[in-house]
């Protein structure tokens, strides 16, 4: 052997013996050791170059400046820019526009996800689709209380909604209830009832659910012709909606189905572009200086809507 | 051990002393192995020789690009005409498995044959020390010579040359290795205009030095200590496995050969060392089978000269299993070796399914995912929407228009979604909605089947999927 260091025969032992075995004294490898101190030379760099020593408010810097939060603000930086030709491009487009173009629907839908996650989803359920009973529109079926199309959504977005059916408990009598409940069950089964639509004309249920029951989308009043119920179309609970109505305010037992306000300017600036269109006029050349005071409330920025109204028109029921 | 503490005459030091016997290489004497022509080395050059494709199959082109490219970026595998997709991922396991199980039938038969022919820590090794060989001198004493020698022009312009190859030797095993994952033709117009990518640069950069240090330096050692598979073939043999072994029997009582010696009276062996002389591990083949041998055969030519010398016959280091040396059985047919049966019989499947892969390549990878929530829609008509998330990505070179039809549910109509176009490797999600009238469903689940007929050809895809409804 030309290496006899570690010859069993011919090194010291610590004195102890267990059982005729020596422990041998060997030393520990050289590169086992050099990596030892390696890994001590790396702390003090490491502790020089980054924050590491806490002191009473805050910490030593490091000569890096590197922070977890600036490599956070980085990242998302990099993310932003990758992001942005695309969001340059979907602040400019119409909804209509980005259902058309392919690429700019898959990004809007993409990144749309958890704009809807964060602000929708509470009520309207991930896919669209609100728990069954909990008493939120479901945004997935062709049924509309305010339309289908994508500018009545994008409408309802920003604008917000809020229904109102009065309380009808001190206006109609048990019997009379009685049996517009009943109407209501079989308008929904297609079944004819006379007495009933005689009743619903009688009692001024047609001025908000139309005279053919089928509402009214410009007042947000329920069909109440087809197979989708608003809240249930359990007979207790239609019972409750007829007596309690919705939103009214001199009811202490009334439904509450408010849809929150995600954009006061853009709600002012799409009206005001109806009215120019039904008056005719350029909605290019509106000047907003009189339309807006810069007070106007904005939750969601007008591109943020945009996106959230390309996403909830592809969940499957947008006209 | 309690026999060791109640006998206090034995001495513990004596248990050490066979051990101390064992000469351990731990690279502190550098082996210069000399080389002799024969039989098992013109088969250590055929093998060799495979690594020629390393080399050289990048260049390869076929139909105006390159003919293998493992395009990493795209995320595909050209091979030829065909394109493997990371769906076909499945293929790329059972290839793995297939030359997992050779390597493991291969070393139940005879051995490290991987190590001892084929390894590139072998391959690369030998070529190293052949140029070192015939530059700083190919016996142990020539090169102990030189290096004990004064510096001296002579030695510094040798050491500078021999270190110049080795380094080039290990650029171009880089290059050459880039070259599989990128156009080879760009990459070397990219280096001569300094336009490497520094992706390309840290990986040539690694096997240069990574060659360099690994067949320069540390040679053999590299199989003593550092490679899992010499352990994991080591333990692969069993006792019918043939080795290069040393035939004690016949070969001992070893001595120096002596004018008039009687071979009947003596071992074959006249002890001339030169089968130490010639291993590239520096091993003694004639202590038994160890760790350190890599098989390469290249003491049994190094023996079988030696004793076509002294006129004896060859075979006094051979292929030998251990049955026939210590039991002297007749070697065992492969046919009639369990173990040998079963890799064999792995191996066909892997081929199979390998075979299959490649015949039953399809030109579309087609997927239909239901939504998950909601489950199914209901529609104010009464009648029930699934909605359905299709993927289909276009594995051929050519933009394919699709037709898609419903099928398996009478009543069942599809919308949203009709014909569409995929651009050659693409792959685009699009939505897929299937209403279902009220009256026509018969269960809350009934299978559904996506139909998609390619245009211009007969070719159809479909996938099976659910169209699920409230339950009733």
């Amino acid at each position: 052997m030309a290496d006899n260091k570690n010859e069993p025969t011919q090194v010291g032992d610590t004195g102890h013996v267990w059982d005729g075995i020596r422990e041998l004294d060997n030393p520990c490898p050289r590169w086992w050791l050099n990596a030892l101190y390696l890994s001590g030379v790396i702390v003090v760099v490491y502790f020089i170059l980054y924050p590491s020593l806490p002191l009473v408010h805050d910490s030593t810097k490091g000569l890096l400046g590197w922070t977890q939060i600036g490599e956070y603000k980085e990242d998302l930086a990099k993310v932003q820019a990758k992001r942005a030709p695309f969001e340059d491009k979907l602040a400019k487009m119409s909804v209509d526009e980005i259902l058309a173009d392919k690429e700019m629907l898959n990004y809007a839908i993409g990144s749309s996800k958890v704009l809807y996650g964060d602000n929708c989803a509470a009520c309207h359920g991930a896919g669209g689709a609100p728990a069954e009973g909990a008493g939120y529109p479901n945004l997935t079926d062709d049924d509309w209380l305010y339309g289908g199309t994508v500018d009545e959504i994008q409408m309802s977005i920003a604008k917000g909604r809020q229904g109102l059916m009065p309380a009808h408990e001190k206006l109609l009598k048990p019997e009379e209830v009685d049996q517009l409940v009943k109407f209501v069950i079989d308008s929904s089964n297609g079944v004819k009832n006379e007495a009933g639509h005689a009743l619903f004309t009688a009692k001024g249920c047609f001025a908000c659910h139309g005279a053919d029951a089928k509402g009214i989308k410009e007042m947000g009043s329920a069909n109440l012709t087809d197979k989708i119920w608003r809240f249930s179309g359990e007979e207790s609970e239609i019972r409750k909606t007829i007596l309690h109505g919705v939103n009214d305010a001199n009811d202490k037992q009334t439904r509450v189905a408010v849809m929150p306000q995600w954009s006061q300017k853009l709600a002012v600036m799409l009206e005001a572009k109806a009215y120019a269109i039904a008056d005719g006029e350029d909605p290019n050349e509106i000047d907003w200086s009189d339309e807006l005071d810069g007070t106007e409330a904005e939750r969601l920025s007008e591109t943020d809507i945009k996106k959230l109204t390309v996403y909830v028109h592809q969940f499957g029921g947008g006209q | 051990m309690s026999e060791v503490k109640n006998n206090p005459n034995i001495d513990i030091d004596d248990v050490y002393k066979d051990v101390s016997e064992w000469r351990i290489n731990t690279g502190d004497i550098k082996v210069v192995a000399k080389r002799l022509p024969g039989g098992f080395r013109t088969l250590k050059w055929l093998g060799m020789s495979i690594w020629s494709l390393l080399f050289l199959g990048p260049y390869i082109r076929y139909n105006g690009s390159q003919a293998i490219l493992f395009d990493l970026p795209q995320r595909q595998f050209n091979l030829f005409h065909v394109t493997i997709y990371p769906q076909d991922i499945w293929m790329l396991s059972l290839t793995l498995l297939f030359f997992a199980i050779l390597l493991a039938a291969v070393t139940s038969v005879a051995g490290r044959v991987f190590c001892g022919y084929f390894c590139f820590q072998t391959v690369w090794t030998d070529i190293f020390t052949l140029i070192e060989g015939k530059i700083e001198g190919d016996t142990p004493q020539k090169a102990m010579k030189f290096e004990k020698a004064p510096w001296t022009f002579d030695k510094l312009s040798r050491k500078i040359l021999k270190h110049t190859l080795w380094l080039l030797i290990g650029l171009f095993t880089g290059i050459s290795f880039v070259a599989w994952f990128t156009d080879a033709y760009q990459l070397w117009d990219n280096m001569f205009s300094f336009q490497v990518s520094l992706t390309a640069i840290i990986i040539i950069a690694s096997f240069t030095g990574g060659t360099y240090l690994f067949a320069g330096f540390m040679r053999e050692q590299v199989c003593f200590w550092l490679c899992p598979y010499a352990r994991l073939q080591g333990v692969m043999y069993d006792q019918d496995t043939v080795l290069p072994s040393y035939d004690a029997e016949r070969g001992e009582p070893r001595a120096k050969l002596k004018k008039g010696d009687d071979f009947s009276k003596r071992g074959s062996c006249v002890d001339c060392n030169v089968c130490v002389a010639v291993c590239p591990t520096g091993i003694d083949i004639r202590k038994g089978q160890q760790e350190g041998c890599i098989t390469c055969g290249l003491c049994i030519d190094a023996c079988d000269s030696i004793m076509d010398k002294v006129k004896q016959p060859r075979g006094l280091i051979r292929y030998a299993s251990f049955k026939e040396l210590h039991h002297n059985a007749p070697r065992i047919p492969l046919y009639k070796r369990f173990r040998v049966i079963i890799y064999g019989l792995i191996l066909l499947m892997a081929l199979g399914g390998i075979v299959y892969g490649f015949t039953h390549l399809s030109a579309t990878e087609f997927k239909v995912v239901h939504e998950r929530q909601p489950l199914y829609i209901l529609l104010s008509d009464g009648s029930i929407q699934n909605k359905y998330t299709v993927k289909l990505l276009n594995k051929t070179k050519k933009p394919i228009k699709i037709h898609f039809e419903i099928e398996g549910l009478e009543g069942a109509t599809l919308h949203e979604l009709t014909d569409m176009t995929v651009e050659p490797g693409k792959v685009v999600p699009v939505t897929a909605l299937v209403r279902v009238p009220a009256d026509k469903l018969t269960d809350d689940l009934i299978p559904i089947v996506f139909k998609g007929t390619i245009d211009n050809s007969t070719s159809t895809i479909s996938y099976k999927s659910m169209f699920m409804s409230p339950e009733k």
